[in-house]
């Protein structure tokens, strides 16, 4: 089972091969706004899929009237109301099975908000998982519009019964929000969650991208002045550099060459950061190999 | 710090092939050991995520067989570079953008890989029919509560004809009332074969009555209460029609107009119902595991039963739509509702399928 952090998105799971994978939950924002982007879609869908269907009966000219008439008309207008009753059954059930089910895991809505279905604890999503969160969405998700729709469409009118089912429903709505994981009733059946599916490319290796620093600088430092901070300052001092905004640079560099005590010609912000950055880095990493790791500047 | 300077050997390399040796030169060039560790593993991870890539994408054709084949191994590096990084490395942005691939290609690799014809002939040769029989005992309880539910409707409406207008939904202008003549109540059950539009009607039926199990099924969740509520509601209109056929001696005749159809549409709204059931009994009574692992697992078993009674809805629709009006006497429904009985007994209690030794 995946180990908890409470309050917080980040998850962890295990992989097959023993390796801990970090995870971060999809807001329950996100989750909304996908699911409203798939139920405009499917709502598009469905019109434009009726609106065809009425274009080729007008096309054969068929009336509605006809469909409980005889002869050959009559049958081709029945099949057409057949494709129709089956298109919507498929629309409203297969739509979130059909797209989760493929290799992103994620209808369009979700696509578009950058998240996916996933497995919690270590086993494989799997096709029943898939179709277990799909079909209980139906209570989660169309019975309470219903019930709800009804409970506002009578006005003062609704009997007890009528508020009691709208509430009953808004439980099963609103489940995601009494969980941690975010998990809605679906979600706890087919045993998913709903994670985001970060993408993100890949910076060049430092110690490569800048060989100023390596070849012919001036700045060596002394493992004293090295000591000084920990993997935690590396790597904001790395996203610094990655970053290489001029006044930030110059903020970060003025700090460190306080805190060591060593000055650096103006202009050379960059060259002093990169070489302090690699030297820095190998003598943490060097530590790492031997088993000493330095979280940040105060760790012993 | 330069510890090492571009080498001969480096250079010897670039007047060969220029790719090749630009990553060598960029691996000698890097000044840390952790960066010289990834340049050289950086050409693995860059073909897995291109497949990855394809894959997100839905371009399954354009992948190679050897890449394909690949796939697994190179999850694998990356999965096991990712290991030595994070012990060795302190290159954040390397280890970030690793986690997240080794993540993306985990979802690959560990996804559900069965497309879905495979799936489906898994389905049909003994998956669904193995499903079913996991549940017996929701089954049998679901069965049960049926019983008990076709017999209240009927004791119900015998103690008073007014339940009947409760129990029964809907249709002001329906003939089946009590008080109905023996000639009324016959014209519901024969000679409807005139009638038009069957296939749109078994089509509505189809939707419809899946759409119900739906919902018997989803309703589970509520520790099943729900769903054995549905049950005993349905069967007691059951129990509540063949009180009103009975009193015109008419029984045997409504089971025949029944029977055509509900043997297979009881039968999958029986299923769907025990499916409900399973899940609730999981949550309620979970065991020795946890109720969130506990109802996930109850849950795939019954999604797998679940697909079963849609289909099994859509046979019982076809019949309901076809079949019933184009029989047109007892004997021949009784015929066919009792083979599709016999049918599907067989399929999920005594055939076992293929490979099963159980």
């Amino acid at each position: 089972m995946a180990r908890r952090a409470p309050r917080s998105r980040n998850r962890t799971v295990i992989t097959p091969e023993g390796v801990a994978l970090p995870l971060v939950l999809a807001t329950r924002g996100a989750r909304a706004a996908a699911l409203l982007i798939d139920l405009a879609l499917i709502g598009a869908a469905m019109i434009v899929t009726t609106l065809t269907l009425i274009w080729i009966a007008g096309g054969i000219g068929l009336k509605l009237q006809e469909v409980e008439a005889d002869g050959p008309k009559a049958r081709a207008l029945q099949a057409l109301v057949i494709v129709w009753i089956i298109a919507m059954f498929l629309f409203r059930n297969a739509w979130f099975l059909f797209f989760e089910l493929g290799p992103r895991g994620a209808t369009p809505g979700k696509r578009v908000t950058g998240i996916r279905i996933a497995a919690r604890g270590t086993e494989r999503l799997t096709t029943e998982a898939v179709i277990a969160r799909n079909i209980i969405r139906d209570i989660e998700l169309f019975m309470p519009i219903v019930f709800i729709g009804g409970a506002v469409a009578a006005g003062s009118d609704t009997d007890l019964a009528g508020w009691a089912g709208a509430v009953w429903c808004a439980i099963f709505m609103l489940f995601p929000f009494f969980n941690r994981d975010a998990l809605r009733c679906g979600d706890v059946i087919a045993g998913t969650w709903v994670v985001e599916a970060q993408r993100r490319k890949l910076g060049q290796a430092l110690s490569v991208s800048a060989p100023i620093a390596a070849s012919d600088q001036a700045f060596t430092f002394t493992p004293q002045e090295l000591a000084v901070y920990g993997e935690y300052e590396l790597q904001t001092l790395e996203r610094v550099l990655r970053d290489g905004r001029g006044t930030t640079l110059d903020d970060v560099a003025d700090a460190i060459s306080r805190k060591i005590g060593r000055p650096y010609p103006t202009g050379a912000e960059r060259v002093f950061l990169e070489s302090y950055y690699l030297q820095l880095r190998a003598q943490l990493e060097q530590g790492l190999r031997l088993g000493r790791r330095k979280a940040d500047k105060y760790a012993a | 710090m330069s510890e090492v300077a571009p080498t001969l050997l480096g250079r010897l390399g670039g007047w060969f092939s220029p790719t090749a040796s630009a990553e060598i030169a960029a691996a000698e060039d890097a000044a840390l050991r952790s960066d010289r560790f990834r340049l050289e593993r950086e050409g693995e991870w860059k073909r897995l995520e291109a497949i990855v890539i394809r894959i997100e994408k839905g371009r399954l054709r354009g992948i190679s067989d050897a890449d394909l084949l690949a796939l697994p191994a190179l999850y694998r590096t990356a999965v096991s570079s990712l290991a030595v990084a994070r012990e060795t490395s302190l290159d954040a942005e390397t280890l970030e953008w690793l986690e997240g691939l080794t993540r993306r290609a985990w979802f690959i690799v560990y996804g559900p890989r069965a497309g879905l014809g495979d799936w489906l002939m898994r389905f049909f040769g003994g998956g669904w029919s193995e499903s079913v029989r996991a549940l017996k005992q929701d089954i049998l309880i679901a069965f049960a509560l049926m019983v008990a539910g076709t017999i209240a409707g009927w004791l119900l409406v015998a103690s008073d004809p007014d339940w009947y207008y409760a129990l029964m939904p809907g249709g002001m202008g329906d003939a089946r009332v009590p008080g109905a003549s023996r000639a009324v109540l016959m014209g519901t059950l024969f000679g409807q074969q005139d009638q038009h539009g069957l296939a749109v009607f078994a089509a509505y039926l189809f939707s419809n009555n899946a759409q119900v199990s739906i919902l018997a099924f989803a309703l589970g969740f509520a520790f099943g209460l729900p769903s054995a509520m549905l049950l005993i509601q349905n069967t007691a209109i059951l129990g509540a029609l063949l009180w009103l056929y009975h009193g015109q001696g008419l029984t045997l005749e409504l089971v025949g107009w029944l029977s055509i159809h509900g043997t297979t549409e009881l039968f999958a709204i029986m299923l769907a119902g025990a499916a409900g059931l399973h899940i609730g009994r999981a949550m309620a009574f979970p065991g020795d595991a946890a109720v969130l692992d506990a109802a996930a697992a109850a849950g795939r078993r019954s999604a797998q039963v679940m697909v079963g009674v849609v289909l099994m809805l859509i046979v019982a629709g076809l019949l309901e739509g076809f079949g019933r009006q184009l029989v047109d006497n007892t004997a021949g429904r009784l015929i066919v509702g009792g083979f599709m009985l016999v049918f599907w007994s067989g399929y999920f209690f005594v055939w076992r399928g293929r490979g099963q030794s159980a």
